[in-house]
């Protein structure tokens, strides 16, 4: 029994008059856990009871704790009927698990009805009291530390990156089951809410658990996303990095066993590791006794094509029964599935892969049934061309094969498959799993990301069927192991061993359901993953000699002679010594190092495709066949509207396909930079394909003129000079005259090696497609052919864009480069459109049209509503489109705006680690030595840097300082650094303890209320900073509370009277965060960091006057202060210095 | 094609100060527009119609769901729907509660009731306030005077306390309330000259001075008196009958008149007319004072003095310093008539209809 919940009901405000004669409310509270429920008396005739409660107690599982929520109905009572609810709250208590997060969860709370909203406040108390457990055989997963922000969270530091973590848990939508005809929408939105919330949790505790497993305390980037399939079921699944995380502000008491590279010893006291905790784990594990592989050994590029094991295909369906917990009854589960055709021929990996499936086929579910014959993962197609390509695309194609009926039939007896194989294959997916090498982080520590090869996606269209046994998720996990397979080959194809900025999405339409997921393939530094180094050390030659960290993720991951597809290599402009590509695509965060010229912007591409009304597998066929067009199409969009602002890589890339009945919709944001390292972009040139017709020349003339005016004026608005003293006057820097001439040459003559056998069929496969080659043969300058109508609309398109005003910037990554003086002043917004297509026989132009118009009007509209906070940047703008009804495009929006000073004089570098927690970048670095390599050469720069002296001039003293400083220079800089580390941390160890005492909750719930109100003159209510980035400019976060993850459903009957579905929605949005506000508060925070909004799902029929609404929202809740001494390396701090800092703790 | 569903939320709530006094002066979100446009908002920010469209119709709806929570705006505070600095939740109220004068001129003395509602649009277009506007003000009259109607303590204090508004706004709300529950006749032709700030200043002397209240704090145990700043002081009301003798007695009105007399001889212009018309003017004053006891008279306190008082004065052409020395010297003038015993009730009653003639005596 691990565990003792108490809850106390203090008090309700504002409650709704229940009572029409009284204009009173006689209202009491029921307190749920489990099946357990206490009431509190019913205060009679008030709308402000003050129930005053005893302290309900529940004895349970921590299991449960993890799953459950504690939830608290307020009634109205009602001496003749049934009491009338008013509403509910749901209490998360993981925060309270954790012993490093709340201690308790205290404050106001609003009361949530589905039909009504928010209907008054009540007040709460709520402790846990948990045992130590040393059952090594348990279920639970408390203490694994969660996070939602997808970088090293502030204040700790990564002793190891474990890797991939992911899990799904399916059931039946209670919305679609037969009971929902009889009860009432609240009982069924009640139930809803309840069943969402009983998976996340028991979500997060298996991603617990496999942290445990791997020797992780963390997970660090976790995503949770809902899946509602409709009739077919209810998919809640989840994806993140496991970590081992070390705090790094007390360090006092951690030093006794945080080390750095002492990550076994940390492992070792974080909780048993649960080997033997099922049988399955028992038997095959090969040694309990041995720490968990956090991150498998990577197939060397020497080795033989398949990347992975024969099993391996379906290794991962039994994956999910290792943790199998499920809510209801099992039922047999058949998922008919299409067998796949690429679009272009299998090389040789296939047949490889091909040979594991006999064995396969009589394991488990649907999917033993399936031919894999021709579902393999190769990068089958793989479009590339020298401008175009650090990019690889493939697409899983649903095509109708004569086994497609296979699927559903051969997996009726299924269920009595034989437990041996099962169990073997448990065991083999336990130790393969980890072979993804994926990371759902976007920004690492310093010296973590080595090289980045370019983005990789892939996508893959599957029909829905019902889910006949929650309890056998394989169906969905075969589909998401397929694609991750496909991903992970798409790296290797770019020399990768690891994908970075990982990330996965469905969108559901019908019974069709596209699956993507995408990522940057990464060669990262392998000391940060135990085992790592062994394979990546033998491989490659580079990491002998570590690459500038301003330039070195931009060099190659790939063999330049043998690259796997065709692109234009120069020597990167800022080193000198490695190859770099002409155009790079990520979806992680621009490196806080990264050399950067001028300034970003957000750069997007939109399209829409209509599609024929279909059904069934002629629909999924017809979406599939239209996939690799859109996707060529947004790249070629990026592509030019990249070139038209002259800017040479896009971060933060993220292309969402959302499928509707009728048409399909392409979004791809990014943000686009100069990065220093990469060639200067060629012009976009203008050529028609009928020369000769003097008009038609004229017209083209004209339009190159707009482009090239289009271009200055952007290169202007940005800020982009790029230094040219390489190419213009080389015989200043005499020592590279060698690399010019050499760059001259061009790209290097292929050489067959013995490595190249492996990426032969890569470029091969791309040769197969070159219809879709962009390049048409010409390097230099990016041309635009205009052979007909759509091409000129299309340029007309790309010129149409609007830059942001005077004043404003945007990006959708976490901050704007070339931005670095943030102030405090952050203004955080969602925004949702939904436009309706009234006219019938629209053409795609017209789509692409309007679509875009909504997009460029929506950020209008932000300009115009943000005009106050001038200058200013919207950052994480992050889009979601959606077609929820036919003729309907439905855009939201969340992204925060951010002041910044104006004044952009301030020594760049020097700023540039203020928003970053200015200690807390170099803290988090494992390796003193190599820290010291980097941040001399960051100290090094104030001097030789003054503000206004073009980079270009001191590119060379930074390599110096870096590869050449001297032996002795080094040590002592890392000694100064060590003792400069210790009085940080000496310092923050003083700063968290009195902090503490400021902010953690006082016991009685008053007196905490009392606090709050001197603080907020008047006001109970505590002001809750939210953002969708990890940082709140100008301050520091000193304690990570929790995860809030969030999922609400708001239903209506009275449309017209609460304002029309804009009104509704409205409201909606304005309750969710005021309830995410409310929980944040409660647990004792002051911020929301890494929100984001997973789901908007809106669904209205104003002739019934009704609609509905679902909304799920997640983030890292924070206690943060203001950072009051920024120079906190340079000062020597006093403990004087400290305590004044506490002070803003509250306010 | 057209936009179904457009919003906007911020977590610390968006309002921009125009659009707001533009949703309370009762625009349509139409002509709102409009006024924007006009007003340049297109050149800020290079935003267009719809942009601007889009916006206003944000954010009257912001307003609309804060409008709930105006009505008692002590939520505001608590709330949790909406993220408001304080400063913003201060402008907010202060705007919410804020009326025209010239439709506050049109109910002022008014029953808040039902009746009275119902001739809104007959005000609005008189005084070419928007019927919505006249709405909300009348709504905000309404709420302020049932709120404070049923609580003890001093008026303006719980009218602050409880809506949060300024001291300047809290008194006229005051004045509103005291002019309502006494239903002070202010609609005649002759009083149309008076602003609403003319009542309100004659309002507050009557609360300061005439009421239950005004006796001072330290006469009652825990000065918790219901309705102790809206009803005026009966028992004063009935001394108040004492002072005919001022009038009836004729050796008293006499030695009154040569006192002020010798007192002003000289010393203004208006001299001779004050003389021949002192016995008049002091008549009317005196019978004012004692037929306050009448609730019908007190409706017609300030259309008495206007036609009793000020009217013949008027004529007279008395300046308004005339006005200052003839009522200093008339009021002082009685301290030293000794046979008269009401010196208390006479300074209690003269001070405030003093301050109310100095006010009220303009064009």
């Amino acid at each position: 029994m691990p565990g003792k919940l108490k809850a106390k009901i203090v008090a309700g405000r504002h409650l709704p008059v229940m009572d029409r004669a009284s204009d009173l409310t006689d209202a009491f509270v029921e307190v749920k856990f489990g099946n357990t429920t206490f009431k509190t008396d019913v205060y009679p005739k008030s709308l402000n009871p003050q129930w005053n409660s005893e302290w309900f107690k529940f004895e349970v599982d921590d299991e449960d704790l993890q799953d459950e929520p504690l939830q608290i109905t307020v009634l109205d009572h009602d001496t003749y009927s049934a009491n009338d609810a008013i509403g509910k709250v749901y209490i998360d208590i993981d925060p309270l698990l954790c012993t490093e997060a709340a201690s308790i969860i205290s404050g106001w709370f609003p009361i949530y009805d589905t039909i009504h909203g928010i209907r008054g406040e009540i007040n709460v108390l709520v402790k846990v009291e948990l045992f130590n457990d040393l059952n090594r055989f348990r279920q639970s997963s408390c203490g694994v530390k969660f996070f939602c922000t997808t970088s090293i969270p502030r204040g700790y530091r990564a002793a190891t990156v474990h890797g991939f973590l992911e899990e799904l848990v399916v059931n039946e939508d209670p919305e679609y089951q037969w009971i929902d005809r009889i009860r009432t929408p609240r009982a069924s939105n009640e139930a809803r809410q309840r069943l969402i919330s009983l998976m996340s949790g028991e979500l997060q505790r298996k991603i617990g658990l496999k942290v445990l497993e791997m020797g992780g305390n963390a997970v660090v980037g976790y995503l949770q996303c809902f899946d509602l399939e409709g009739e077919s079921g209810l998919v809640v699944r989840a994806i993140g990095t496991a970590c081992s995380l070390e705090k790094l502000s007390s360090g006092s008491i951690l030093n006794t066993h945080t080390h750095p590279n002492t990550a076994p010893a940390s492992n070792a006291c974080n909780s048993p590791s649960k080997d033997g905790k099922e049988p399955v784990f028992g038997e095959d594990l090969p040694s309990s006794s041995g720490p968990p592989t956090p991150f498998r050994a990577l197939p060397t590029s020497s080795s033989p094509p398949p990347p992975f094991s024969p099993s391996k295909p379906c290794s991962r369906q039994s994956s999910s029964s290792d943790t199998d917990l499920s809510l209801t009854p099992k039922t047999e589960e058949s998922v008919r599935r299409r067998p796949g055709i690429f679009l272009c021929p299998s090389s040789p990996i296939l047949s490889a892969d091909t040979l594991s499936l006999p064995g396969s086929g009589s394991v488990g579910c649907g999917l033993g049934s399936v031919p894999r014959a021709t579902t393999p993962h190769p990068p089958s197609f793989t479009y590339s061309d020298s401008a175009l390509l650090r990019k690889s695309v493939s697409f899983t194609e649903d095509l109708l094969l004569a086994a497609s009926g296979m699927g559903s039939g051969g997996s009726a007896g299924k269920e009595a498959g034989p437990l041996k194989t099962l169990l073997r294959q448990q065991t083999q997916t336990a130790l393969e799993q980890r072979e993804f090498p994926f990371f759902t982080l976007t920004s690492f520590p310093p010296a973590f990301l080595l090289h980045v090869g370019g983005v990789v996606n892939a996508r893959s269209v599957k029909l829905l069927d019902r889910i006949h046994n929650p309890d056998e998720p394989e169906t969905r996990d075969a589909w998401w192991e397929e694609i991750r397979q496909e991903i992970k080959s798409h790296a290797k194809a770019l020399g990768c061993h690891a994908v970075v900025g990982y990330s996965e999405s469905t969108s559901i339409c019908e019974e069709v359901c596209i699956l993507s997921a995408s990522g940057t393939a990464a060669i990262l530094n392998p000391r940060y993953m135990r085992e790592g180094c062994l394979d990546i050390g033998s491989t490659d030659h580079r990491f002998e000699e570590p690459s500038p960290p301003t330039c070195g993720f931009c060099h190659i991951p790939y063999d330049e002679l043998n690259m796997p597809f065709p692109a234009q290599l120069t020597y990167c402009y800022h080193c000198r010594r490695q190859k770099v590509p002409d155009v790079l695509f990520t979806t992680i965060d621009l490196p806080a190092e990264a050399a950067v010229t001028g300034k970003g912007c957000l750069i997007q591409a939109r399209l829409c495709r209509l599609k024929k009304k279909a059904q069934g597998e002629v629909n999924a066929t017809a979406i599939s066949n239209l996939l690799p067009f859109m996707e060529y199409e947004l790249h070629t969009q990026l592509m030019n509207k990249l070139k038209l602002r002259s800017m040479n890589a896009l971060f933060g890339l993220r292309i969402q396909i959302s499928v509707g009945e009728n048409m399909l919709l392409g979004l791809a944001s990014a943000t686009g930079v100069y990065l220093t390292a990469l060639p200067a972009p060629g012009g976009i040139q203008i050529a028609g394909k009928t020369p000769g017709d003097p008009s038609n020349e004229q017209h083209l003339l004209t339009i190159q003129k707009r482009i090239n005016e289009a271009t200055a004026k952007n290169k202007e608005l940005y800020q982009i000079n790029p230094p040219k003293l390489f190419a213009l006057d080389p015989e200043v820097f005499c020592g590279t005259n060698m690399e010019l001439t050499e760059e001259g040459v061009g790209s290097p003559i292929p050489e067959p090696r013995q490595r190249s056998r492996l990426f032969r069929s890569h470029s091969e496969s791309s040769d197969e497609i070159s219809e879709l080659d962009l390049s048409h043969g010409k390097k230099d300058a990016f041309v635009l052919e205009i052979d007909d109508t759509d091409a000129v609309e299309d340029i007309h398109s790309l010129l149409t864009d609007a830059n942001p005003p005077r004043g404003f910037y945007s990006c959708n990554t976490e901050t704007m480069p070339g931005i670095y003086n943030w102030t405090s002043g952050i203004q955080m917004f969602t925004s949702v459109r939904i436009l309706r297509l009234n006219n019938t026989n629209l053409t795609n132009q017209g789509l692409n049209k309007i679509f875009t118009d909504l997009c460029e009007n929506l950020l209008k509209s932000f300009y115009f509503k943000l005009r106050s906070m001038i200058p200013c940047c919207l950052c994480h703008l992050n889009f979601t489109v959606a077609v929820p009804e036919e003729e309907l495009i439905q855009v939201a929006v969340t992204a925060v705006a951010m002041t910044f000073d104006k004044d952009q004089t301030q020594e760049k570098l020097a700023e540039k680690l203020i928003p970053k927690g200015g200690s807390d970048t170099d803290e988090q670095l494992q390796f003193p030595m190599e820290l010291c390599a980097d941040s001399s050469t960051i100290n090094s720069q104030p001097s030789s840097k003054i503000s206004g002296v073009p980079e270009s001039t001191n590119i060379s003293s930074r390599a110096a300082s870096v590869d050449y400083g001297s032996f002795a220079d080094r040590c002592s800089t890392w000694l100064e650094l060590l003792r400069l580390k210790a009085h940080t941390i000496r310092r923050g160890s003083v700063k968290t303890i009195s902090s503490l005492e400021h902010s953690s909750p006082l016991p009685d719930g008053r007196s905490r209320s009392l606090r709050s109100s001197r603080s907020f003159g008047g006001s109970t209510v505590t002001v809750v900073k939210m953002t969708p980035l990890s940082f709140l400019p100008g301050t520091r976060i000193i304690k990570y509370l929790g995860i809030i993850n969030m999922f609400f459903i708001r239903e209506t009957t009275s449309l017209r009277e609460e304002g029309g579905v804009s009104g509704f929605l409205h409201s909606f949005i304005a309750e969710v965060f005021a309830m995410v506000r409310a929980h944040v508060a409660a647990l004792g925070g002051n911020a929301v960091v890494s929100y984001s909004m997973q789901d908007c799902v809106l669904m209205e029929n104003p002739n019934k006057n009704q609609a509905q609404c679902l909304i799920n929202v997640s983030g890292d809740a924070v206690i943060c202060v203001r950072e009051s001494d920024q120079d906190s390396l340079a000062s020597t701090t006093t403990i004087g210095h400290s305590c004044s800092s506490t002070t803003d703790v509250t306010t | 094609m057209s936009v179904e569903l457009d919003v906007f939320v911020g977590n610390t709530t968006i309002m921009d100060e125009e659009v707001y006094q533009l949703w309370l002066d009762g625009y349509t979100v139409i002509d709102a527009v409009k006024v924007r446009r006009e007003g340049g908002v297109l050149d800020e920010c290079e935003a267009n119609a719809d942009v601007v469209l889009s916006d206003t119709m944000d954010q009257y709806r912001t307003f609309q769901m804060c409008e709930r929570l105006l009505h008692s705006p002590p939520k505001l505070a608590n709330q949790l729907l909406f993220q408001i600095t304080p400063h913003r939740q201060t402008i907010l109220i202060e705007r919410y509660y804020a009326f025209d004068d010239a439709f506050v001129r049109e109910v002022l003395g008014k029953k808040l009731s039902k009746g009275t509602k119902k001739d809104l649009d007959d005000i609005s277009a008189k005084t070419t306030v928007t019927l919505k506007s006249c709405r909300r003000q009348f709504d905000n009259f309404k709420r302020v005077f049932k709120v404070v109607e049923e609580l003890k303590g001093p008026l303006v204090e719980n009218i602050r306390h409880h809506f949060l508004l300024s001291d300047k706004l809290a008194k006229d709300y005051a004045a509103i309330v005291f002019f309502a529950n006494n239903r002070f006749e202010t609609g005649k032709r002759k009083l149309q000259y008076l602003t609403f700030q003319d009542f309100a200043i004659c309002a507050g002397q009557l609360i300061n001075n005439w009421t239950v209240g005004a006796v001072g704090p330290d006469s009652f145990v825990d000065n918790m008196v219901e309705d102790m700043d809206v009803d005026l002081d009966k028992e004063f009301l009935q001394e108040l009958k004492e002072l005919k003798i001022l009038i009836t007695d004729k050796d008293l009105l006499d030695q009154h008149k040569s006192l002020v007399c010798t007192a002003l001889r000289g010393k203004t212009k208006a001299f001779n007319e004050m003389e021949a018309n002192f016995k008049n003017l002091s008549r009317g004053l005196v019978n004012i004072a004692a037929k306050l006891t009448n609730t019908k008279d007190v409706r017609d306190f300030f259309i008495d003095l206007v036609e009793k008082f000020i009217e013949p004065c008027r004529s007279d052409r008395w300046t308004a310093a005339d006005m200052k020395l003839y009522l200093t010297h008339y009021t002082n003038s009685v301290h030293i008539l000794d046979t008269f015993k009401h010196q208390v009730v006479w300074d209690r009653y003269m001070g405030v209809i003093k301050s109310c003639i100095f006010k009220m005596y303009h064009d």
